[in-house]
Formats: C-alpha cells, structure tokens, sequence
C-alpha cells in the first residue's frame, strides 16, 4: 500500500484522476460490507468533489495538502447538514447544524470525505461490538474484533477503504484499534487538535488524532488538524511544526525510555518478544535506551474510569429527548419522558458508564471517588513529567494481546476495561502517543508498538516511529 | 419569647452584555422565541463553551464595588440537572472557588443609621431559557423559549446579616443601585434582570445560634421580597410558638394569595453533583486588568451621595434621593453647576421633575427638559423675574413647549412686578376696596394678611413680587 503523502504528490503531478481513485474505494466499500465499517456513505458527494479536484487540477489551480486523498471520519465527529449518530439509537437521525474544526480544515485542505464510520456507541468501548448499528468485525480476521472505539477509522484504512481516517481517542480509543488493525494511530498531546464539533464523551480526555498506513501519512494529517481554534478554549497556542520536514531529522538524538510496568504480568510472549527485538535493534542502531519505572501505573484503570465516566454523565445528559434526537413516543409527563427516552435510546454500556458516573460525583461520594481520581490523575501526570526530564519517548506495548474474537469480552466488562491498560495513562497526563505496527503473531495478528511522547512533542514521535518503520521493521503489509 | 429574623439573600443579575456569555448570540430582550441562539447556546452535541471576556468584567466591577477580593485563579463548575429549559443538561456556573469573595455592602436604615452586610461570593453563570405554559399557544404542552439560555448571571451571595425584611429591602435597593450605577445590569425586578432568593430562619432574641432555614423563591419585585419575608418569618415564629419545629424546604412566594407555600419535594430533591467544568480552562485573572477597571468605576452611589452633601451642602434627605440612580444625580448635578442655590435645584429636582417622572412612568434620561433649561429656569427665580408659583406654571408649559423658561416668560407676559409704586397703587386700592377685613386685621385679626396678599397677586395675576407685596401691605396697614 503506497503511503498518503507519495499518492498525494502523485495525484499533484497528475498521475491518476480522483474520480478512479473513489470509485475504487467505493467498491471496495461495497465489497467488504461484512466488515462493518462504515455507517454512511457519501457516494456521490465523494464523487462530485472528486470531479471538482479533478477539474481545477487540470486548470492548473493550486491544491490542498490532501488534495487526492480520500478520508473516512468517525460518526461522532460532525459534518454540517449531515447525520452524526455516535452509533447510537438516540441520535440515529441527528443531522449536525455545523462543521467540526477538523473537518473544516479537512476540506479546505481539499480533503474527500468519504463517509462516516462505525465506533462503540459514544465512543464507550475497546472492540466496536457497542455498536446500535452492529460490530465491525477486523479484516485480518473477520472473526476477532478491530478494537475500538474508533473501530470503523481503523478498519477502512486497513481494509483499503480510505487513505486516512480520523478517530478519537478517551483511553486508547485510537491507538487500540490501530494496534489491532496493523496500522498507524494517532492521540495527539491534549489542546493539540480543537474538539469543536467532536461529540462530548470525556472532555478532559477526548482528542481527535489521524489512522494511516505509515508515519508519514499521520504527520500529513496531523498537521493539517492540529493548531489553536478560538472555539474550543482548552486548545494550545503552540506553534504546529511541519512534521513532514521533521522526518527528515535523524532521531538519534532522542533518549528512549523502557517503564517495567508496562511489561509485567498480562502481556503477551509475542508482544513482549516482538518490542524486544525492536528496542534491541534502536541498541544497536545507536540509540539511548534506560529503564525506568512508572509505579502509578497501577492505579490508571481505575482514575481513568472514574474521570471518564463523571464527565460521560453530565455529557450525555443532553441527550433528553426535548430537542433532537430520539424521544420516547407517547409519554404521559416528563419524567416518564425522561426515562424512556433515554432508557430506550442508548446502549447498556453507555447506561453501564452515565451510572457508574453518576454516582461517583454524587454528594458523599465525590470526595472519596472524584476527587481522589483527579489526585491521582495529577500525580500521574507529575510522573511523567519527571519521566520526561529524563528520556524522550516511551516505548511501551499499546495492547496487553492481539485482537481477540468477537463477543470474547462482551459480557465481562472489567476484562473489557483492562484491554485499555497501557494506553489510559496517556490520556490522563494529556501527553501524545502513537501506535506503530511491527510485526504478527505467529496467527498473523498485528502487534503494535506504543510510542509515548511528552506535551507537544508529536515531532519526537513521528521522527522515530518513521525510523523505526524505514530502517528496522520495514512496511508491515 | 421574642425572636429575631435571620435572613441572607442570593441575588441573580443579569449581566448587559452584548452577547451571551460562552457564544456569539445577541442578549436582547423580547426577541422572536428561539432566534437569539446558536449550537452552542442550544447544547448541540459536540459544542464547547468560549467564555465573554465582557461578562467577566462586569464581575469584577461588581465585585470591586463590594469591597470584595477578586480571585486571580477561579473556575467553572458544572451543576447538573435535568429541565427542558436547561439545553445542556447541566448550567456552567462557579462552585469551589468563586470570581470574587468576602466582600461587604454599606445600607442605610430608616432610622438614618448604616449597616454594614457581608458578601460571601459573587459568581459567574449562564442562564437557562424559559419553559412556558400557556395553553392558548400549546394546549398541554410546555414550549421552551432559549434566547434567555446563555445570558450571563452574577450571584451575589450575603452573608446571613439581615435581621427584617427593611433591611432586606434596603440591602436589594442598594445592590440595585450599584449595578446600575456600575452599567452592569438594568435591575429589573420585575422583568427578572435582578432576582432575589432568600434563606429565612428565626431565633430568640439574645441568641447566637441559628433555627433551621427555608428557602423562599419568586419573590419578583421589591415589595414582594417584603411581603413575602414578613410572612415566612411569622410563619416560622408561629410554629416555634406553638410547639412545632420549621422543616428545611424550598417555599414559592405566591404574591396573588398572599402566601409562600412549599414546592413539590421531587423538584427540590436536587444532587446537583457539581464539578469543574472541562470544557473550560481556568479563569486567570491579572492584578494589573483589575486595576485597570477599578480605575473604570464611577462614583458610587455612597460616595456620591457624600460629595453631594459636601459639595452643595445638602443635607442628607437630599443627597441621599438624587443620588437614587446615577441619571438623576447626573442630572442634578448639571442643574446645580448653572444655578447658584443648590438647594433650590435640589427642591426642583426631588419635586417637580421626580413628580412628573412618577406620573408618566419614564426615566430622567427621557425628561423633556434638559438640565440646562430647568437651571435657566430656576435663574429666572433667583434673579426675581417670576415668582416660585409662576415658575410652576412656566414649568408645565416648558414641559409641552421645548422652549427656554425665559421664552415662555416673554411670550406669555409673565415676568414679576418688581415696581414698588405699581404694586402700592395697587395694594391701595385692594385695602379701598375691602374696609370691612382692614378693620378685622388692625383689631388684631392677622389672619386677613393672607387674604390681601391673595387680592394682590390676583390684580396682579399672580406676577407681583410676593416679598415687595408683603413689605408694601404691612407698610399701608400700620399706616
């Protein structure tokens, strides 16, 4: 599969004509209906944006930095005058009244949006089985899960769907499915890339990040999203760098760090022996490497879902039926109103978080669970901060196994909850990650490797995870 | 036993900002239902919340006027409920740590005597919209009406230091006439810019601990936070009196009945699990964008009210009613700077011209004679042209005309007889003319001067100067 950046340089150089390049993807789409991927399709305003770009490139007019390329979005992310369901039944017919940042930014960078994809209902889930619409099921094994919550991002870009893919990321909810899928993800630095038009599910967690086949093509899309936005305060005035060029820089100088609670108990041989062999060869290749140790690590899960569903539950209390989405018909009050709606229109899980949320900010209880989650969070970040005085990327496992089957954990919550257990951490000190493919399991499950960077520091990541692809591990498909 | 009323209230403000305070949309008032909103403002999944700086100014300028101290680091908080007219499901307000905090607001009582109230906090908070229910429009339905969802809102809060429902009153007219003076807010009780809830709760006189408090709420208008405090404070001392106990509850002052009666326990049984708002970073605020608005503050109403005491030397009556609003101690003042008898202006000012405020329901700023004319008539006065009562007249005709006093004087005939012979001979002739009163008035019978003087004037319709006519009439009668 040639990377995003080399097809949008040819497309520029007027190699191929969009308009083919869509209606390939779009069979493909067709094809591979059985995965699951996609939630809509925008077919013919795929096709008619194509013609347009087609067009003005044969007039000689100057194009995007996406021009040529084909994306996917994930459904909770809103594209004006169009659905945006969160694959959930309350909001099933929501049309959105306004663009996202991003998907602004995607289209004036001549980006073609080519539908929206499937996830766990409001972004709650680690496999896409939470899904009002049904499960995505993974192309490397339509019997395994392609992890979530941006399931659909991962899938369409593995599958040959689209080019890119945005997703959103809460506790992993890229960087998982990347992993699982075999390609590359994204969660930018926290206030990197706006949430305006990103559907609430943890505010204080939730950023929008990139799913490509290479580093590189992440770096496109990321610096094509990221900046300040005067519509969402918690964004960062810091300067986007050009990626791209940053891939040129050797990253020697970056000192690696190896934490030894991301290895203990729970991981899998192939996994371990699969990052192993990766950090051997950065020894050998020159590099810096130290261990050190993250203790607070054990105590992620649990703040992570304390924090997350808190803010879940004041999120989703919009959704009340008064005025849009889904309302239960025929209710005698209010309160009766109330209740079915919302009763009959979100999932179990997401009933499963509103609750657990509820009830850790509720009066007697926010000082033990709430608060104690936010310390804790606090420390955590603190850690680090001080890991990052001393190394400059994190090199940790992104998913404690490879993809497992479908329905696997559905009923089990907790094992659920414990597939997130080395990506949560990330979000709680709002620093960025990537995934980055490197090898099979001997069943030819990808294996993702997770690239921990501190606050704005993408650039660190991209520079070494692009070493790692080009020089050590090679194109993984 | 005798007890005491402890009463501390919470004042919501609407802030006059041009825009709401986290989006764009216009604050006015009386719009067509929902078109002042926007995604934002209607709580569309996905939007975020960019907080006004203006909303912000308007705190601290209220909170620098209540001597409070301004937080430099305060957060957003979320309180979260469920109501149709509340679009987010939950209303970004302030929690732990308020904009700004333990401050304190100087009233006056009847009896001339100051108080001093604490200020516990003031916060920043959006508004929700409106629910109505008005079976014309909707049968038994509810409609929501959003373009009041995001306004921004102070809460004042008090400390529990008032001890009657006057002092109340008095604290509620304060606040009023420091937000309007500040330009924050319009404070209008009725239309709901300024609302009062009160936290009411009664004790033995002597004590120092405190009864168990109720919560009173729709009290829309000053009168009504009286009415409504007397009655719950007999209630409540009636209870104690009669063995019972008062119950902590939320009470709705119905003003048609006369009555505040208990709200539906399911609406009051609020968690309302407050935390801090994520979609909104911390709000910093810098000492040196403090000083510059508390450079910005205008003379407040009590400082005001002292300088016009000093300045014009008016005694504090006077001070204390045309400093009631900033306009009409503008327009005080603009009179006074032309008129050398400041106490005159100020007779004219508090009478004739808050007369006519009264009767046509306006504002200062829309009285028809501007400052500079009512000084001009005033002069008229003073340099003995018209007398007072003619002055009256020249007034109400000023009031119609537009024109200068003087004008109306010339054109109407109607400036003084100031010459000592004219009103002799004519005081001559209205002793010729009554014999029968000359006789009752030198056997001692004083009464009859008003009479003469009464002839006088009417010879004269009312022009002769009343000072010369009373000099000349005593002079002819001892003669």
């Amino acid at each position: 599969m040639e990377s995003a950046r080399v097809r949008h340089q040819q497309y520029v150089r007027g190699q191929f004509r969009l308009t083919d390049v869509v209606e390939t993807y779009l069979a493909r789409i067709e094809t591979q209906k059985y995965l699951n991927a996609f939630i809509q399709v925008y077919a013919d305003e795929a096709r008619e944006r194509a013609r347009e770009l087609d067009e003005r490139r044969a007039k000689g007019e100057s194009l995007g930095a996406l021009a040529g390329l084909v994306i996917a979005v994930k459904d909770n992310i809103v594209i004006k005058d169009h659905l945006t369901t969160c694959a959930s039944h309350i909001l099933d017919h929501f049309v959105a009244p306004y663009h996202a940042t991003v998907v602004e930014k995607i289209l004036q960078a001549d980006g073609v949006i080519i539908g929206k994809t499937n996830l766990d209902e409001f972004a709650m889930g680690s496999s896409t089985e939470n899904s009002y619409f049904g499960a995505v099921r993974n192309p490397v094994d339509p019997e395994r899960v392609p992890g979530g919550s941006s399931g659909g991002s991962a899938v369409a870009v593995a599958a040959g769907m689209a080019d890119l893919a945005l997703g959103s990321d809460t506790g992993g909810s890229i960087r998982q499915p990347a992993a699982f899928c075999g390609v590359v993800g994204l969660k930018p630095t926290y206030g990197r890339v706006s949430r305006y038009g990103l559907v609430a599910y943890a505010s204080s967690l939730d950023q929008i990040g990139p799913f490509g086949h290479t580093v590189e093509d992440v770096a496109l899309l990321t610096r094509v999203i990221a900046g300040p936005d005067p519509r969402d305060s918690t964004t960062v005035p810091v300067e986007v760098p050009d990626y791209l060029k940053a891939l040129n820089q050797s990253p020697l100088d970056l000192t690696i760090g190896i934490p030894r609670e991301y290895y203990q108990e729970g991981l899998d041989p192939n996994i371990r022996e699969a990052i192993q062999s990766v950090v051997d060869r950065l020894r050998k290749a020159g590099f810096t490497i130290r261990e050190l140790h993250l203790p607070l690590t054990d105590y992620a899960i649990a703040a992570y879902y304390i924090v997350a569903t808190a803010e879940a539950s004041s999120n989703l209390a919009r959704y009340d039926g008064v005025r849009y989405g889904y309302r239960a018909p025929q209710a005698e009050d209010l309160q009766e109103m109330y209740f079915r709606t919302r009763s009959e229109g979100f999932g179990t899980e997401v009933k499963r978080r509103i609750m657990l949320g509820t009830y850790v900010l509720s009066a007697g209880y926010y000082e033990a669970y709430y608060k104690k989650a936010q310390q804790v969070r606090r420390m955590i970040k603190d850690e680090f901060d001080a890991a990052f005085r001393e190394v400059d990327v994190l090199i940790t496992p992104t998913t404690p196994t490879p993809a497992f089957r479908l329905g696997e954990k559905l009923d089990d919550p907790l094992q659920m909850y414990l597939s997130d257990i080395y990506t949560v951490t990330v979000n709680l000190a709002g620093i960025c990650a990537l995934n980055l493919p490197i090898g099979e399991t001997p069943e030819g499950l990808p294996i993702g490797m997770q690239l921990m960077g501190g606050m704005f520091r993408e650039s660190d990541l991209f520079r070494l995870g692009h070493f790692i692809e080009k020089q050590l591990v090679g194109p993984v498909h | 036993m005798k007890y005491e009323a402890v009463i501390g209230l919470e004042v919501h403000a609407q802030l006059l900002t041009d825009s709401k305070i986290f989006c764009g949309c216009s604050t006015q008032f009386g719009g067509e239902p929902n078109a002042q909103t926007c995604p934002v403002c209607l709580g569309m999944p996905g939007v975020l919340p960019v907080l006004n700086e203006r909303a912000v100014e308007f705190a601290v300028k209220m909170g620098l006027a209540t001597h409070c101290k301004i937080a430099s680091f305060s957060r957003f908080a979320r309180k979260n409920y469920f109501y149709p007219d509340l679009p987010k499901g939950y209303q970004i307000s302030q929690y732990e740590s308020p904009l700004c905090h333990d401050g304190y607001v100087d009233i006056e009582l009847e009896d001339g005597t100051r108080k001093r109230v604490g200020i516990i906090r003031i916060h920043l908070e959006e508004d929700a919209g409106k629910s109505i229910h008005d079976p014309a429009l909707a049968g038994e339905d509810t409609l929501v009406d959003l373009n009041r969802c995001g306004v921004p809102l102070i809460e004042i809060v008090s400390a529990p230091d008032l001890r009657s429902p006057q002092e109340a009153h008095a604290y509620l007219v304060r606040l009023k006439q420091l937000v309007t003076y500040l330009g924050i807010c319009d404070g209008n009780m009725e239309e709901g810019s300024l609302r009062c809830d009160a936290n009411v709760s009664v004790r033995p006189v002597g004590s120092r601990g405190l009864g168990v408090k109720t919560e009173v709420k729709n009290m829309n208008s000053f009168r009504n936070v009286e009415r409504a405090l007397t009655f719950e404070i007999n209630r409540q001392i009636q209870l104690l009196e009669s063995g019972g106990e008062v119950v902590q509850e939320t009470l709705l002052w119905d003003a048609g009945a006369g009555v505040a009666r208990p709200m539906r326990s399911k609406e009051e049984a609020h968690d309302y699990r407050y935390f801090p708002e994520p979609d909104l970073v911390p709000m910093v605020v810098e000492s040196a964008w403090i000083e510059k608005i508390r450079q910005s503050l205008p003379e407040l109403p009590l400082a005001r009210k002292e300088r016009l005491m000093r300045q014009y030397q008016l005694p504090a009556y006077d001070a204390g009613i045309l400093t009631m609003t900033r306009e009409l101690a503008d327009y005080y003042e603009a009179v006074a700077q032309k008129c050398r008898d400041y106490k005159l202006a100020s007779n004219w000012v508090m009478g004739e011209v808050l007369r006519v405020l009264n009767e046509r329901k306006i504002d200062i700023n829309q009285f028809p004679i501007s400052a500079h004319r009512l000084s001009g008539l005033l002069n008229l006065i003073l340099d003995e042209t018209i007398s007072s009562k003619i002055a009256k007249t020249v007034f109400e005709e000023m009031l119609t005309s537009g024109e200068d006093a003087a004008a109306i004087v010339q054109r109407k005939g109607l400036a003084q007889v100031t010459d000592r012979a004219a009103i002799e001979a004519i005081v001559v002739k209205v002793l010729q003319e009554n014999p029968k009163q000359v006789e009752q008035y030198r056997s001692g019978k004083e009464k009859v001067f008003g009479y003469f003087v009464g002839q006088v004037m009417r010879a004269t319709r009312g022009k002769a100067n009343p000072g010369l006519v009373n000099e000349i009439l005593k002079e002819k009668l001892r003669e």
